[in-house]
């Protein structure tokens, strides 16, 4: 624990996300990271909404809120603002999933085609939580969300959750990387390097919900480090757009994740579905493929 | 209070809501079989796990909302979670 | 000293002698020739500024309240379909309250596709919370973005406001317009302090959600700054006069409306037509005048009752359409002079380019007086 300063709370106590939240644990490891020199730009969204009912604001640090799908943007004027005035703050967006990978590409396009000196934090929560659990483009294959039901006809979320690191890699940005809150050293670590490493740079950060993924509060963590154990979430580093370091396991089979959720729950009950099931294996297998994650005999854990 | 122009407002506000009133499972910490990880403080939500000038830790019961969470990851078990006495 | 330009460029011009930090806009016609002199301005190192090239209108709106918020005075232009694009971060804007100024080189609205001139766009947003100023030539665009600054950064206002000036009528046009110097704007414009600001030293937490406890006073606290711009608007426009000698300390400008029986109202460039019209109908005995409203918001609604007063017959030319509910400067004035026993009569004018000719406004003037309006002018039925 030595890497991360206790005491100093710049995410305060006092919000209202549910209790166990995995976006919650986020903020504040994320203010851990970038201390006090820095300004937030935030998109509308679950923490935005459970962290800053006015006037009460969890943020100790300033933070800027516009709406669900500019905060690139804002950021962008922020930081060309602050070059002006020649201020050292640093330029950190927080944005969800849903508004990273869906409503707000064009502004994080944009942003980091420019090159602006920011960094952009996706917590990734795999769903609309904030308006009630709805599918978004990171909602994994084979889970259930309220757009996406489960039924007779239908298994579920039946595409693929996308690419965002690949995609902003693919803009030039300098460093991506995804992390989780299972690894909260691991995170602030990656923060520290985005904030510290000039252009624009990409973290998406693995936060369970269990109240949108349905599992019990304490579960959060247990549930954030089941994803990088079956290989569904890949804890992985890209400079200059290649991908330098990712975190081995020994992988569990992804059954073993899929069974402690409700989001899963269609694919044991009333039957089994053997074929989703081994296709969201696949789907961890070519992670692991493609990251070489797997601990092979005679080699440890990096 | 005035309103502050344009919906702003500085820190410390929150602290206004106290969330502890939300919950049903409280977290009892016990300080002779921590090992002084700090785990629990680092991963929990509210940022409510503090040390104590001890070395070890404890819940401010005020706003800790009792997801369980640290129970959960204390490696020496140290931390169980008690039914809400109310 | 006159000087021979384009409307364009005097407007990018005075932008520059405004001292902008951050300029944000992304290219759509007839706003283009503006923000491409600003940018070859900025390359030229004439204006110390970072020119933000945005990939689009929306992010052009949302880069300036980043920057506005961080403390910086800012800048844009758009038009039409681009500030249609703006809508969500126009009320965003006006209720996080920066003081953001945005020219608006007017044009329509589609479909269908027009690129041409009316007031669609701009009125379209009239309940965003943006000042809305209306220039009636080039002269008056330029001077108008200069007390927009004052009147927006006023610590008692705090509000976004749009120059509008019509596309292509006045933007492509070449004006002789008097330029202040850099020397004059900077005494008649101080450089920009923000009233508060992003800044780790001092952290506030900006643009917070707020519960039905709260949004309804921060609606009223907006609605209210928008009503005191009035005065504000007036004192900046009064202290222009006396520095440039061209007055603007008023929110509604008569023209021969002393002893008019009928009164035309209207705004920006078709004032010009209107006048030279009256001038014509003057000599031919008719008692018209002309009331040009300059701050379509805030609504200078008691002013024009005022300016009114004793009027019978009023026209109301109408350079855009709330379909299904008639013009919307129209539909105001009524409001504005309910109970004066004055007819008004709305005209729904100029829409996407269409030419408005003086002989035009002598027949507006004559169906009012007539008693028809409410309507479409002009329309070509033989293509209906």
């Amino acid at each position: 624990m030595a890497e991360v300063e206790q005491g100093c709370e710049l995410f305060s106590a006092g919000h209202r996300a549910c209790g166990g939240c995995g976006p919650a644990l986020a903020a504040r490891l994320l203010l851990k990271a970038t201390g006090k020199n820095v300004i937030i730009a935030a998109s509308t969204g679950c923490m935005e909404v459970f962290s800053t009912p006015y006037p009460e604001t969890a943020w100790g640090v300033p933070w800027i809120h516009s709406l669900f799908e500019n905060v690139a943007a804002v950021a962008s004027g922020i930081e060309a603002s602050l070059k002006r005035q020649g201020r050292s703050e640093k330029v950190v967006c927080i944005a969800g999933d849903g508004a990273t990978f869906d409503i707000g590409v064009l502004c994080i396009s944009g942003a980091f085609e420019r090159g602006h000196d920011i960094t952009y934090i996706c917590y990734d929560n795999e769903a609309y939580m904030n308006t009630g659990i709805q599918r978004s483009g990171a909602t994994p294959y084979g889970a259930s969300t309220t757009t996406s039901p489960a039924g007779k006809c239908s298994s579920g979320n039946l595409l693929p959750k996308k690419d965002m690191p690949g995609i902003l890699a693919a803009h030039g940005a300098p460093y991506v990387a995804t992390a989780s809150i299972a690894y909260p050293n691991d995170f602030v670590q990656k923060v520290e390097r985005a904030i510290n490493t000039p252009g624009p740079c990409y973290i998406q950060v693995h936060t369970p919900c269990c109240t949108g993924w349905g599992f019990e509060s304490g579960e959060t963590l247990a549930m954030a480090k089941l994803a990088i154990d079956t290989g569904l979430w890949v804890n992985y580093e890209m400079v200059d757009g290649k991908v330098v370091k990712a975190k081995k396991v020994r992988r569990k089979p992804v059954e073993e994740y899929l069974a402690k959720q409700k989001r899963f729950r269609h694919l044991f009950k009333p039957a089994r579905r053997d074929d989703v099931i081994a296709n969201i294996q696949a789907v961890a297998d070519a992670n692991a493929e493609r990251f070489g994650i797997d601990i092979k005999a005679k080699e440890s854990s990096e | 209070m005035a309103l502050r122009v344009g919906c702003a407002a500085p820190p410390g506000r929150a602290l206004d809501n106290k969330t502890g009133a939300w919950r049903v499972f409280k977290p009892v910490f016990d300080p002779e079989t921590c090992s002084r990880c700090g785990m629990c403080a680092m991963v929990c939500p509210e940022g409510c796990v503090h040390e104590t000038e001890e070395g070890t830790f404890e819940p401010d019961l005020d706003y800790c909302k009792g997801c369980g969470i640290c129970e959960e990851v204390c490696p020496k078990k140290s931390i169980r979670m008690e039914k809400e006495e109310k | 000293m006159l000087e021979f330009m384009e409307g364009s460029h005097a407007v990018a011009e005075i932008v520059k002698r405004c001292r902008p930090q951050v300029i944000a806009a992304y290219p759509i016609t007839p706003q283009t020739h503006i923000v491409e002199d600003l940018a070859q301005m900025v390359a030229n190192c004439e204006l110390d500024a970072e020119y933000i090239t945005v990939e689009s209108e929306f992010s052009a709106l949302s880069a300036c309240l980043g920057a506005s918020a961080a403390g910086s005075r800012v800048y844009s232009a758009t038009t039409s379909q681009g500030l249609a694009l703006m809508f969500e971060v126009c009320f965003n804007v006006a209720g996080m309250r920066q003081p953001i100024v945005m020219t608006i080189a007017n044009r329509s609205l589609g479909a269908p596709l027009s690129i041409w001139n009316d007031q669609q766009d701009s009125i379209s947003l009239r309940d965003s919370g943006w000042l809305q100023f209306y220039a009636e030539d080039n002269q008056e665009a330029v001077d108008l973005h200069m007390i927009a600054y004052k009147v927006c950064e006023d610590h008692d206002i705090l509000l976004p406001a749009f120059v509008c000036f019509d596309g292509f009528i006045l933007s492509h046009t070449y004006e002789p317009v008097a330029l202040p110097s850099q020397e004059e704007v900077d005494a008649y414009l101080p450089a920009f302090t923000p009233y508060q600001r992003l800044d780790a030293e001092k952290p506030l937490s900006f643009g917070m959600y707020a519960t039905p406890e709260y949004y309804t006073e921060f609606r009223y606290e907006t609605d209210q700054a928008l009503y005191r711009a009035k005065e504000s608007f007036i004192k900046a426009g009064r202290e222009f006069g006396e520095q440039f000698g061209r007055d603007y300390s008023t929110l509604v400008e008569g023209y021969r409306l002393e002893d008019a029986d009928t009164a035309l109202v209207a705004m920006g460039s078709i004032c010009g037509t209107v006048k030279d019209a009256i001038d014509e109908m003057r000599d031919a005995g008719k008692k018209v005048g002309l009331l040009k409203i300059r701050t379509y918001r805030p609504f200078p609604a008691p002013e024009i009752a005022d300016a009114l007063k004793g009027v019978s017959t009023v026209a109301v030319l109408d350079k855009n359409i709330s379909l299904g509910g008639g013009g919307a400067v129209g539909t105001e004035v009524k409001a504005a002079l309910y109970g004066s026993g004055a007819a008004v009569y709305d005209y729904i004018i100029a829409l996407g380019g269409r030419d408005v000719r003086k002989r035009d406004i002598a027949a507006v003037v004559d169906l009012a007086e007539k008693g028809k309006g409410d309507m479409f002018y002009g329309l070509r039925t033989e293509v209906l």
